[in-house]
């Protein structure tokens, strides 16, 4: 689980990148820019619940 | 992938340089401040290990980043390899020489350069070592300030300062001045805090910090006095490090260092009373060691913005980073069981995120012909410190645990790293107290 949140962290990364560097216009690259930005979050939140898991396992 | 040499945006008289010198004079007193608040808020058993740490830490980052740091990182106007995408060119790492071979040092831009990330990422490798007091082996702390040193931190500054792509979002994309971070909220602040949080994740929590229930027990530090007194030089060293770098890599003039230092000395008085004023209605008294870490984080949280902020911007930059600062250690400690002895992921981390943000929403930083995307900037800036450094960080740090332990084992632990490491303590007149109020 741990592996995915960081995962989802680079795609989230490559996401906002790939957005300003494909997207000319500006409503379209804030869009994939702020949808990247949300994937990044999600991997955040799954690397924190995995480490919460861990813990409870480690207890 | 081709070789290319930007224009430099800062040409500086004499005199500019001069004073740009004396200010980053300043900056290792921030780093004097970081050991003493890692030191006070750690266990007495460990204070002369954290502070050999801190030491070692600050010389294992200034050999590695002469040896290579500096050849990933460059400076802006100095030779870069750039990917061309579109038809723009990206920088994406220096092409400098190792050993700052071919480099003057002098009061050239660059040379000032070297000087100021010399003390800049010493500052970055102390913040993770406040996550990890207590259990964190001396060899490893020097084995992963190296990483951090050598990979993690110049490919960040590189992007952020070094002329790579992150600045040259502005003009690339018409995203008001590209990334800005001037005093380094970013490069050194979230680099320090995410690997903080790498290291904590890692070291996992102190023996006997969670209950079998996952309740946190409180592990109070040793000192105060130290972490208050670490906090007044953390001041004088921030002031150093957001003027050189505003004069460094924005190219602000040198006169603008009164107004930094305004900011600077606004944003922190601000966090610092918020956070206390916070603590106090939450537990009736005011919390020492919170206010002391709202107090840096007000610092940290003016790097990027300090030179761009209205005062009265500043003393709302401070203070909104002193209402989030406790939260997010509640939030870490209560809610995610990450033991976090020193704060530095709440601090530095959350703290330096939000200056980055700061610098769009409350600066005149994309004036003059603002259009309007300076915001969408710093969130690029954002959006790769979570998605590539954190990543980076944690992977770097998790293969070297996989060679070569980073956590104390149990012994160092119930006896202290003093003993256990270096087989003497810090206070040997004082009678030294166990752990005999945690619970068995």
């Amino acid at each position: 689980m741990k592996l995915a949140g960081f995962l989802l962290l680079v795609a989230g990364w490559a996401i906002v990148v790939c957005a300003l560097v494909l997207l000319p216009s500006a409503g379209p690259r804030t869009a994939f820019a702020l949808a990247g930005m949300a994937v990044e979050l999600l991997g955040l939140a799954l690397a924190v619940r995995s480490h919460l898991v861990l813990e409870a396992e480690g207890e | 992938m081709t070789l290319f040499v930007a224009p430099s945006p800062v040409s500086l008289s004499e005199v500019s340089a001069l004073v740009c010198f004396l200010l980053i004079l300043l900056v290792p007193f921030a780093g004097v401040g970081l050991a003493l608040i890692n030191c006070g808020l750690g266990r007495a058993r460990s204070a002369a290990h954290a502070m050999l740490a801190a030491l070692l830490v600050t010389a294992v980052a200034a050999l590695v980043y002469v040896i290579v740091g500096f050849a990933w990182q460059g400076a802006a106007g100095r030779p870069e390899h750039v990917l061309i995408v579109g038809g723009k060119a990206w920088g994406w790492i220096a092409a400098e020489p190792f050993f700052l071979r071919g480099l003057r040092l002098d009061l050239s831009p660059a040379a000032l350069v070297v000087l100021l990330q010399l003390f800049s990422v010493g500052l970055a490798g102390l913040i993770p070592l406040s996550s990890g007091a207590d259990r964190w082996r001396l060899g490893a702390t020097c084995a992963s300030t190296a990483l951090l040193a050598g990979c993690t931190y110049p490919l960040f500054a590189n992007w952020a300062w070094g002329g790579g792509w992150l600045a040259q979002i502005g003009a690339n994309c018409g995203l008001g001045r590209g990334f800005l971070d001037g005093g380094g909220s970013g490069a050194i602040q979230v680099t320090g805090g995410l690997t903080a949080l790498s290291i904590t994740w890692i070291l996992r929590p102190r023996r006997g910090k969670f209950s079998a229930e996952g309740l946190p027990a409180a592990l109070p530090g040793h000192s105060a006095v130290l972490v208050l007194v670490g906090c007044s030089f953390a001041w004088i060293g921030w002031i150093g490090l957001n003027s050189g770098g505003a004069i460094l890599f924005l190219g602000v003039e040198p006169a603008r260092v009164v107004l930094i230092a305004v900011n600077t000395t606004l944003c922190a008085a601000a966090s610092g009373l918020t956070t206390m004023v916070v603590t106090r209605v939450r537990f009736s008294r005011p919390d020492a060691s919170l206010s002391a870490n709202g107090w840096v984080a007000g610092l940290v949280a003016s790097s990027a913005a300090a030179a761009f902020m209205k005062p009265a911007a500043a003393i709302i930059v401070g203070a909104l980073a002193g209402i989030v600062v406790p939260l997010v250690a509640d939030l870490l400690e209560f809610q995610l069981a990450i033991d976090d002895p020193g704060g530095a992921i709440s601090v530095h981390a959350v703290g330096g995120l939000w200056g980055l943000l700061a610098v769009a929403l409350l600066t005149d930083a994309g004036a003059p012909g603002r259009s309007g995307g300076q915001w969408l900037a710093q969130l690029v800036g954002m959006a790769t410190l979570l998605g590539f450094v954190l990543p980076l960080s944690y992977g770097l740090n998790w293969l070297l645990d996989r060679v070569y332990p980073q956590r104390a084992q149990r012994e160092g632990e119930l006896q202290g790293m003093d003993l256990y490491e270096l087989g003497a303590g810090a206070y040997p007149e004082f009678d030294i107290h166990g752990d005999e109020f945690l619970p068995r």
